[in-house]
């Protein structure tokens, strides 16, 4: 039996980038939101929503970089330096906004410059990681085994756009978390942003989408040619039911419909992207088979994935259970 | 930006630097991790509040130094990637899955548990919050485990070959990952990641022991610490002196460095208690010896002769001042942590424990050394294994990310700005903590399900006695 580990491996990452957008996605979210939400209880009620699940939530973004250097070591080295700015950036917020968890309780004089940290945080973080996307759909310049392009050519209008798109989805992904987990005059507020987010987040979808194909002549006909334009026009629909979804939720009250319908948009938007690189990780230079390590090392890493995942969703599902349900701003006070 | 710098020299220097904070953190929560552990098991099993106060301060110190630990590990993880991708390219096949388990087993099992650890005692009651708390101490050991695994086979690597990439490929898993040094960076990390918990422990007990603060909570933490100083103390130095033994086998140059033996001895080398490096004129100026004790030490003979690093090639040798130093630190500190040891059992065994203050203040100043210890000890690992990173086989000039000085040195000077800042207020707000005593019994509400509770500064932090003052700056 021929198994192409190597695909697999490419399916395993992808899923772990995936889980972690939606999971970080939304308490990043939840951090850029504070820039609407001066009042401090809601603030404190806001990050108490993800306070518990944080930590695991970051965690998935290590085990993609993680993962990307154990089984394609090649990717990891061309990506990262081609990605120089973005990554340290991101890297640097991602300490602002972590920290804040824990500081922002410590003091009542610094809370408003710990606060700050968070909505800075996270918003430099969600923005970089959009950007970071766009630079690499855009194509990264590799010659032998090493980026050999220049300290800034990730910075086009594409990735900016990117960025905003990225940041935009997270902030609703963050929303209709709130939505979900809050209730009273919060929960009215961030039906009303869903809305709007919403509809934002739809317009950069719609304008990255149109965008992409003319990034890459690979990605042009992989959308625009038999068979693979069946899709060209299966996730547009999937899209516009999702939308559909969204809204009819945030307009009828369903209060978890519209977190899972924006969780399925970013989901459908990461398929977008896959059909679009396949058979490339770097594209449009090097192929998921070229960066892949040795059998030996993609076998010894499935083992461990194949024995340990299962009990990671678990005991993850379980954390999740123990602080599901609406908050209750007064817990605790008494 | 760069002034002058190449690039590699700053794509070290930031290393060095980010990962110096890293490990501080790790250091201090694989030990109070272990300690909040058997806090929370000493109270389930005895009912005693005062080990449930502690746990409950200790627990809001473990959270902040926790996170700092974290945050400063995410980026270690990706600058690998950005910093030194040659390195990353070559070693990744043997490395990258060592990590990944790391990832899997270590870091979920932390985070996925931390949640329940810190606000979930009311939600799932005392025997999975035990559970979760122990979940939580077994990850940082396992964390440690994997990355001082990969650590050891950059030093002695083993079980690989090499393949028409030049990357090292996977031979044999079990000779990678208990390669020779394994087992004993192990086994000294994590004593002294314990070490540099239990002086921590030990100096805040101290303090409030000093400030007439004499509560079952505060004695007994400081009664706890000055177990540990005294039983693993020692246990410590013979782990560092195998240590030693090991490295002398697989790593002679970085023996070398260590001992300051610039010239071979080959009637039996001298033990270089103090002196000045010389690197110009490769000597140690004003050197305070004892002679032959080097080889007695290291061979366990008199006249065993020692070869010195006149007989390796210049560019193979590491720094010897950074390593003869750093080296000398550690141990220094080793045996002041043995003295306090000793010290405390002797007052123990007098029954003078909580009252000779000289002891306590002896206990508070030895509380951050911990820190000093393994910083130095790494630092005579690393700069000792110079001029490579897979020792013997892999330059670090070689393995060198294609990145320009400037962008190298405005990230590192990023780095810098925002670790001291960031770093520095945590510091301050642990210190805060620390300042105050574990209360009497905390009231309920301290414990509440949720982040709000432990977190509501209010009242906890309010009605903390005579602490007033010292709040809010
Ligand atoms: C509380 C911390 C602490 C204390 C008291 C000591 N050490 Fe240590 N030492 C470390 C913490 C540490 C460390 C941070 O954990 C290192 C760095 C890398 C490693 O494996 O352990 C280390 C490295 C290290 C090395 C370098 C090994 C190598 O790079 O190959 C040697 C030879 C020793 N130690 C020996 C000692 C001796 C003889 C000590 C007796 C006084 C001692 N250490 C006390
Ligand atoms: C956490 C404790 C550690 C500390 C304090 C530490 C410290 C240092 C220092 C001071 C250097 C610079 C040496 C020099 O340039 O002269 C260095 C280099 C390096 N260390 Fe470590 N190290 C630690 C653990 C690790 C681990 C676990 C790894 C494994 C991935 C690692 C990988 C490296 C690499 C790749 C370099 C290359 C850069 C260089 O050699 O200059 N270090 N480290
Ligand atoms: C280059 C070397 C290293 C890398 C790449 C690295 C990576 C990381 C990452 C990504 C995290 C965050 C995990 C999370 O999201 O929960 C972390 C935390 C941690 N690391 Fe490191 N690490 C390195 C060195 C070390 C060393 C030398 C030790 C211990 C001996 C260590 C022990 C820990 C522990 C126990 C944690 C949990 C957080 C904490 O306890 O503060 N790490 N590390």
């Amino acid at each position: 039996m021929d198994i192409d580990l190597p695909f697999i491996w490419a399916g395993i990452i992808a899923f772990a980038v995936l889980v972690y957008v939606v999971l970080d996605g939304f308490d990043l979210g939840v951090g850029m939101l504070f820039a609407v939400e001066p009042e401090e209880e809601n603030r404190s009620l806001m990050m108490n929503s993800v306070a518990p699940v944080w930590d695991g939530n970051e965690t998935w973004l290590v085990l993609g970089g993680g993962g990307l250097f154990a089984v394609f070591p090649l990717a990891y080295a061309t990506v990262l330096p081609a990605l120089y700015v973005p990554i340290i950036a991101m890297l640097l917020a991602l300490v602002f906004r972590g920290v804040a968890f824990e500081y922002r309780w410590r003091t009542r004089r610094w809370k408003a410059v710990w606060d700050m940290a968070f909505f800075g945080g996270s918003l430099v973080a969600a923005l970089m990681q959009g950007i970071a996307l766009g630079a690499l759909v855009q194509g990264i310049e590799v010659e032998g085994r090493a980026y050999a392009g220049g300290w800034w050519d990730w910075l086009t209008p594409f990735s900016v756009l990117t960025g905003a798109a990225v940041a935009i989805g997270y902030a609703l992904l963050g929303a209709t978390w709130l939505v979900m987990k809050t209730e009273g005059g919060m929960h009215d507020r961030m039906r009303a942003r869903a809305k709007l987010l919403g509809i934002a987040t739809l317009a950069l979808i719609g304008l990255v989408s149109l965008w992409t194909p003319f990034q890459e002549p690979l990605y042009f006909e992989r959308w625009f040619a038999w068979p693979t334009a069946i899709f060209s026009f299966a996730v547009p629909a999937l899209v516009a039911a999702l939308a559909w979804a969204l809204f009819a939720g945030l307009a009828g009250g369903r209060d978890r419909a519209p977190f899972l319908a924006s969780l399925g948009l970013f989901g459908l938007c990461f398929a977008g992207i896959g059909i679009s690189f396949y058979p490339f990780i770097v594209p449009p230079y090097l192929t998921i088979a070229e960066t892949a390590a040795p059998e030996s090392s993609l076998w010894f890493t499935l083992v461990g994935f194949l024995v340990l995942m299962p009990l990671i969703l678990a005991y993850t599902a379980y954390a999740y259970y123990v602080f599901r349900g609406k908050l209750n701003p007064d817990e605790g006070y008494h | 930006m760069s002034y002058g710098l190449t690039a590699e020299i700053l794509a070290r220097a930031q290393f060095a630097f980010t990962i110096s904070f890293h490990i501080i953190f790790p250091a201090f929560s694989i030990g109070l991790a272990s300690f909040l552990a058997v806090l929370n098991g000493a109270y389930l099993a005895s009912g005693d509040r005062s080990y449930l106060n502690l746990f409950d301060y200790w627990k809001k110190i473990f959270a902040i130094g926790f996170g700092m630990g974290v945050v400063s590990g995410i980026v270690m993880s990706y600058q690998i990637g950005t910093n030194w991708s040659v390195y990353a390219d070559k070693t990744g096949p043997v490395l990258g899955p060592l990590m990944a388990y790391e990832v899997l087993s270590a870091f979920f099992l932390e985070a996925g548990f931390l949640g329940i650890m810190l606000f979930g005692r009311k939600k799932v009651g005392p025997g999975l919050h035990m559970f979760a708390t122990a979940m939580v101490a077994l990850g940082t050991l396992a964390s440690a485990t994997w990355i001082l695994s990969v650590n050891s086979w950059m030093q002695t690597p083993a079980g690989y070959g090499i393949n028409e990439a030049g990357q090292f490929v996977p031979e044999d898993w079990w000779a990678i990952i208990f390669n020779p040094s394994f087992p004993y960076r192990l086994v000294h990390m994590v004593l002294a990641a314990y070490l540099t918990t239990a002086f921590v422990v030990g100096g805040v007990g101290a303090w409030h022991l000093l400030k007439g603060r004499a509560t079952p909570a505060v004695r007994t933490m400081f009664s706890m610490a000055m177990w540990m100083a005294a039983l693993v103390t020692p246990i410590q130095i013979v782990a560092g002196d195998l240590h030693g033994l090991n490295t002398l086998e697989h790593q002679p140059v970085k023996i070398m460095a260590m001992e300051g033996h610039f010239e071979s001895h080959p009637e039996g080398a001298p033990l270089i208690l103090f002196g000045l490096p010389n690197e110009a004129e490769k000597r140690i100026d004003y050197a305070l010896q004892i002679p032959k004790l080097g080889s007695l030490i290291l061979k366990h003979d008199l006249n065993a002769p020692m070869p010195g690093l006149d007989t390796v090639p210049e560019a193979d040798q590491p720094p010897v001042a950074i390593v003869f130093w750093s080296f000398r630190i550690m141990v220094g500190l080793g045996f002041a942590m043995l003295g306090i040891g000793l010290w405390s059992l002797v007052q123990r065994f007098r029954g003078r424990l909580y009252e000779d203050s000289w002891l306590h203040r002896g206990a508070l100043l030895m509380g951050p050394t911990g820190f000093v210890a393994v910083l130095a000890g790494w630092i005579t690992t690393e700069v000792g294994r110079q001029p490579f990173t897979v020792y013997g086989l892999l330059r670090t000039s070689e393995s060198l990310a294609p990145i320009a000085a400037p962008a190298v040195g405005a990230s590192f000077t990023a780095f810098v700005v925002v670790y001291f800042f960031v770093f520095g207020a945590g510091t301050f707000y642990i210190l805060r903590l620390m300042h105050r005593p574990p209360a009497i019994d905390e009231p309920d509400i301290v414990d509440g399900p949720i982040r709000t509770a432990g977190v509501a500064p209010g009242p906890a932090m309010e009605h903390a006695p005579g602490e007033t003052g010292t709040r809010e700056r």
